[in-house]
């Protein structure tokens, strides 16, 4: 294992080792002391390594992931995973604002809450939240999945796309265009698989969820609609 | 008198209910819905027209027109980038999307500008492989849709521009209706085909200067702070956004007046929302020596750029480099008068097309209709566009020889004077004819 402890190196001297390691590295495992929640924590990654931060992290970590295992043993700032393309991101406190905003691939877990606008853009991404979300969630989802164990503030899916929203607790309020669902057999399967990544297995019961996307309506603009914007 | 013999004043049109706006009422009675058109301002607004320069004469001489040196480069992102970017003419291409326009046009762009030694941008959209392959130097926007966002294109880039807003529609997100969302537009948007798509208008991960420091932070740290970070704005409030992109660690500022163009927007918006770029300049030049960041972090500006004469007077009041955006598109072959009967088919005429978003332009230009986009030859528009970029550069170096200057950088607010009082004030430059610079020195 190699470790970095930030209270002695710099975060860019941390970077750019991270980004100069290459797809067949024999240094897989990386753990990053003292991070004291410092911005921009292991971003832009492209290799299939595993990077433990060893507690807080600050805004955008693991931003632009591509490959990498992130996991944060503490909370994670705003735009935790933001715009990551694949790997996985763990976070094991809560997140801030923007988790996984317009993340295009690879699985985001935050074993506590998010707050505001979790998945808020996703183009791709899953997320599952074991604790609650915040208001605004998944604004503009396009694609991906949104699964939550716990509530979902105001306004979920407000404007939504194609993204999938599965939550097990209340919703507080739907947004503009975001109706709830049928669950079938492919949503049932889909929602499994998604638990059993994110390390929940059979404690957890797809049938408990409900399902949420959009309603299409929006999709063309019509005057008749006008008010829902 | 016999009555039929009495003379009739003339059929008069109020100015206030115009013929146009008679017919906007009607259009929208119709429909009920808002006009949406591209481009930009296309009313009459105060700009580098109103502007003359005060060529040499005893006080200062002039330099030879063929024979002595005006230099034209520019580096751009030195201040916190350790790749800066150097241009060899001071005129950029504007960022405007792959989905806007057709790939043939973006590689054209690509083309033009890497003949002429300069950069192009990518736009709401992601980058193609046609616009990368063609383009020297390609600035990628990072926008607030992030639609197509890849860190292998970031990692591409020779620099990363943040969009805050547009001249066109600062405070408004983009547009792309369905009829210009093909299936390859779809799969790079990550969105179904043929919807009305609106971009998001706010950045989904960060909300103010203190959060744009973080970000762009990040983005260099993603990039090992090899890429120089610009920051776009809308013209609105120039001195204070400019003051904030600054302190916010920009290396680069484009400012884009209300003349700039845009793919596709309300009428409205693009007509009532921000200010000219003459208006414009003066803040930020002042913002940025304030900060003691003039010519350290670089200032772009943009919007209704059309010769030299524009280039010259840009720099002349302070800002490092122009980019165009419709004069680019004219000289690709947008609204060309050959295609004028295409033009009628579609309702318009050529020099007043803009109805971009229905993406039926018969120049292949504003269009994802294959059989329309096929029409445009990307070698020989590229050529056009380096050619005109050659005339831009050419005339601005005429005047300012013809100022005595041997750097384009050289020209400065004390050549220029105003026409009318409204340019003066915008400007910050004396009345053509006294020292009055209204709401600086008394008349």
């Amino acid at each position: 294992m190699q470790v970095v402890d930030l209270a002695e190196t710099k975060l860019r001297a941390l970077n750019a080792r991270l980004h100069s390691l290459s797809a067949n590295t024999n240094e897989t495992v990386w753990r990053v002391e003292n991070p004291d929640g410092q911005h921009a924590l292991a971003v832009g990654l492209d290799a299939p390594i595993t990077v433990e931060i060893a507690g807080h992290a600050g805004y955008y970590c693991a931003s632009m992931n591509m490959q990498a295992t992130v996991i944060v043993e503490g909370n994670a700032g705003v735009g935790v995973a933001e715009n990551m393309m694949s790997g996985m991101v763990h976070v094991k406190g809560d997140a801030s604002q923007s988790a996984g905003a317009t993340a295009h691939g690879g699985l985001l877990v935050i074993d506590g809450s998010a707050s505001a606008r979790c998945g808020i853009s996703m183009k791709g991404v899953d997320i599952v939240v074991k604790g609650s979300i915040g208001p605004m969630s998944a604004f503009m989802a396009q694609a991906g999945n949104l699964v939550v164990l716990g509530d979902a503030g105001d306004a979920l899916g407000d404007s939504i796309y194609e993204a999938r929203l599965y939550v097990r607790g209340e919703v507080k309020s739907l947004g503009a265009d975001c109706v709830e669902k049928e669950m079938r057999d492919e949503h049932r399967v889909e929602l499994r698989k998604l638990l059993d990544a994110a390390g929940l297995g059979e404690t957890v019961q797809v049938d408990a969820f409900r399902r949420y996307g959009s309603a299409r309506s929006l999709y063309n603009f019509h005057v008749d609609n006008a008010a829902a914007y | 008198m016999d009555s039929t013999n009495i003379p009739r004043t003339l059929p008069r049109f109020s100015a206030t209910f115009d013929p146009h706006t008679l017919s906007e009422i009607r259009r929208a009675a119709a429909t009920g819905i808002y006009d949406i058109r591209g481009g930009g301002a296309k009313r009459a607004l105060p700009h580098f027209d109103d502007l003359l320069f005060l060529g040499a004469s005893i006080s200062r001489y002039p330099l030879e027109g063929y024979r002595e040196k005006c230099a034209t480069d520019v580096w751009l992102g030195g201040r916190h980038a350790s790749k800066p970017i150097h241009l060899k003419i001071p005129i950029t291409i504007a960022g405007m999307s792959f989905g806007s326009l057709s790939a043939q046009a973006k590689e054209a762009l690509g083309r033009g500008a890497t003949i002429a030694g300069t950069s192009t941008t990518t736009g709401d959209g992601g980058m193609t492989a046609e616009e990368r392959g063609q383009s020297q130097i390609l600035v990628y926007q990072y926008l607030p849709s992030r639609y197509g966002m890849n860190p292998d294109d970031l990692r591409k880039a020779d620099a990363i521009e943040i969009v805050v807003g547009q001249g066109a529609k600062p405070g408004g997100g983009g547009m792309l209706l369905g009829q210009k969302i093909s299936d390859r537009v779809a799969e790079m948007r990550t969105l179904p085909k043929g919807i009305d798509q609106r971009s998001a208008c706010r950045h989904p991960d960060w909300t103010g200067p203190d959060d744009l420091e973080i970000k762009i932070e990040a983005l260099r740290e993603t990039t090992d702070w090899e890429k120089p970070i610009y920051v776009k704005i809308g013209a609105t409030r120039p001195y204070y956004d400019v003051a904030l992109a600054v302190k916010s660690g920009a290396d680069v500022v484009v400012l884009d007046g209300m003349q700039g163009g845009t793919a596709a927007t309300q009428d409205v918006f693009i007509e009532h929302v921000g200010i000219p770029i003459l208006a414009a300049i003066g803040p930020a030049v002042k913002a940025l020596q304030d900060l003691g960041m003039h010519r350290k972090v670089q200032l772009i500006v943009s919007g209704g750029i059309r010769s030299g004469a524009d280039v010259a007077k840009a720099l002349a009041l302070g800002a490092d480099v122009v980019s165009i955006g419709t004069a680019a598109l004219v000289a690709l072959g947008d609204n060309d008068p050959a295609l004028e009967a295409e033009y009628n088919a579609i309702g318009a005429t050529a020099g007043a097309y803009d109805d971009w978003h229905e993406g039926r332009d018969p120049a292949g230009i504003t269009t994802q209709d294959p059989a329309l986009t096929a029409r445009l030859d990307p070698v020989a528009a590229g050529r056009r566009l380096a050619n005109y970029l050659a005339v831009l550069t050419l005339e601005a170096q005429t005047i300012a020889r013809a100022c005595g200057k041997s750097h384009l950088h050289n020209l400065e607010p004390e050549d220029l004077v105003a026409l009318t009082i409204e340019a003066a004030a915008m400007a910050g430059v004396p009345l053509a004819g006294t020292d009055w610079i209204p709401g600086k020195t008394k008349f």
